[in-house]
């Protein structure tokens, strides 16, 4: 019994990363119709981004929640302004060949400026040992990635069915070119969107940083999951990204712990299954599937 | 008529690639007027609409909307400056409520109709405000879209079609609407396949063949040749 409570909350610390990433890339596919495979060296960055200040500045890990979340954000606006913007009125295919390309970059820069082997990150120490719950001990570092991403997620959740960005972001998703006959200049959120889901993977990042080794790599594994997250969840769903982030995350962690052979291999098949039986995904609209 | 024309488009033509869809349409509107456009499937009604909106954009000559040459405007810009959409499948959001997607688009002139207005004028969309904008039924789709560019303020209606496939109670519900518009000093510019509706609303009409204007009549002309125009559109 205790043993599935363990595997639950580290599938569901793993599934924070996938839920908080695939939320940017649903954001950004849907606004920008732009796969954005540079998504998972964003995540990469994010936690290359945290270990690097700790080190050069002393930034710690609660600052760093909030700091290199908005450096990712400007590193993303400055992507989508000087070169994901000049693409858009193209075949998707464009974007998606230039963010692959942006990723071998940017893997390759980390590469070369640190190393292959992983840099350190110290999780501090609130954080650090169990949490004990009666006769039920659970890591504290997990709880708190699952509680704190679920935070996030239930926070972006609001900012799009409540605000008004939000409604003008659910509306340039479902039809960009009806939202601008009715006024909404489309392309001004374009930008902003596009740094915003950026953000998300950055914060994934530095999420995973005390908990994951951070080398330039951590990322190119991550993205193929990703897309499976996304297909799972249905492309361009908010709410389908994060259960399907949370959803594989528990896979993973089972599949480890029962079958570590298939635990990837399961992920794919129940990617498999769900697309065979509803094509658009968990929470994706007929339309979007075409 | 009154002087002034709100909208004027002059020898427009419009392109999909290589094929051509409108062919020196000449066109104008006057501040005021309801007027229809008449033709065939495939005639280039809705492509003519569509460029007047800005969501077709390969399109050559002269779009003239209270004076301004709007040809190079985005869609977004001229919606703000006062044309009103309802697309011919309505476009109401799914995604959005009832009630966001009669708040989505901004008000753009004071003859804005507060949401209370809306309502009361539409008590469907009222009663259900919060439902998902496509739970609603056809027709109160079609009122919901076009309640929403009336909340607006648009001076000038761009309707594709809006009796297209509704029964007739809700088809005279809309006739009411349009000349309820029509009476508070706004202006129209509808596709209508309906012979006998377009006129009971419409001051004017067009008869689109091939991308190109044939014939421009006044309703007591239009009126008088409803027989051979209804054969005209294969009816
Ligand atoms: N997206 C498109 N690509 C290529 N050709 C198109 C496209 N849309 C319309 N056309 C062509 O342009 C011409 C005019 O079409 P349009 O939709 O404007 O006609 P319509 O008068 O609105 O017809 P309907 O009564 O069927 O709505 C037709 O020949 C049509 O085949
Ligand atoms: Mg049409």
């Amino acid at each position: 019994m205790n043993e599935v409570l363990q595997y639950t909350i580290q599938g569901l610390a793993a599934g924070s990363f996938y839920a908080l990433s695939a939320l940017g890339l649903a954001i950004i596919f849907g606004v920008l119709g732009v796969v954005n495979f540079a998504h998972g060296a964003c995540y990469m960055l994010g936690a290359v981004v945290a270990a690097v200040l700790l080190d050069t500045v002393g930034l710690g890990f609660w600052p760093a929640l909030l700091v290199v979340p908005l450096i990712m954000f400007a590193f993303g606006v400055l992507i989508e302004r000087t070169l994901v913007r000049w693409l858009l009125a193209l075949d998707p295919l464009y974007n998606f060949l230039l963010t692959f390309g942006l990723t071998l970059l940017l893997v390759d820069l980390v590469k070369r400026r640190y190393g292959v082997s992983g840099l350190p990150y110290e999780r501090p120490d609130v954080l650090r040992g169990q949490i004990e719950l009666g006769a039920l001990r659970l890591p504290t570092y997990q709880v708190f990635v699952f509680v704190f991403s679920l935070l996030v997620c239930v926070l972006v959740w609001m900012l799009m069915t409540r605000t008004r960005i939000g409604m003008i972001v659910r509306a340039s998703t479902e039809r960009s070119d009806l939202a601008q006959a009715l006024g909404i200049n489309v392309g001004r959120w374009v930008t902003p969107v596009f740094g915003f889901g950026i953000a998300l993977a950055g914060l994934a990042g530095v999420l995973a940083a005390p908990f994951r080794a951070i080398t330039a790599d951590m990322g190119s594994n991550f993205i193929i999951i990703l897309f499976a997250v996304v297909v799972i969840g249905g492309l361009g769903s908010i709410l389908g990204a994060v259960v399907a982030g949370f959803l594989v995350g528990l896979v993973e962690a089972f599949g480890q712990a029962y079958a570590p052979t298939f635990a990837q291999i399961l992920i794919f098949v129940l990617m498999a299954v769900v697309v065979l039986v509803r094509p658009a995904g968990l929470f994706g609209r007929e339309e979007t599937a075409r | 008529m009154p002087e002034a024309p709100m909208l004027e488009i002059r020898g427009l033509d419009a392109f999909y690639g290589e094929a051509q869809a409108l062919r020196g349409v000449d066109l104008t509107v006057a501040e005021g007027e309801v007027v229809t456009l008449v033709g065939r499937n495939g005639a280039g009604k809705t492509t003519l609409l569509r460029s007047v909106m800005g969501l077709h954009r390969q399109v050559t000559g002269e779009l003239l909307f209270e004076g301004r040459d709007i040809v190079r405007t985005p869609a977004h810009k001229r919606a703000r400056a006062g044309l009103g959409w309802v697309q011919d499948d309505r476009g109401v959001y799914a995604s959005l409520t009832v009630e966001e997607n009669l708040l989505l688009p901004p008000v753009v002139s004071d003859r804005a109709w507060a949401l209370d207005k809306v309502y009361e004028a539409f008590p469907v969309l009222a009663d259900r405000r919060r439902a998902g904008g496509t739970t609603l039924s056809g027709g109160e789709q079609q009122m919901l879209a076009i309640a929403r560019v009336l909340r607006t303020g648009a001076r000038m209606l761009l309707l594709d079609e809006p009796t297209e496939g509704l029964a007739p109670v809700i088809v005279r519900q809309i006739g009411d609407i349009i000349r309820q518009v029509k009476e508070s000093g706004g202006t129209v510019l509808l596709i209508e396949q309906n012979v006998k509706f377009a006129a009971t609303v419409a001051d004017r009409h067009y008869l689109l063949a091939q991308g190109s204007v044939v014939e421009s009549l006044d309703n007591a002309e239009f009126s008088a040749r409803q027989a051979e125009l209804l054969q005209h559109l294969g009816m």
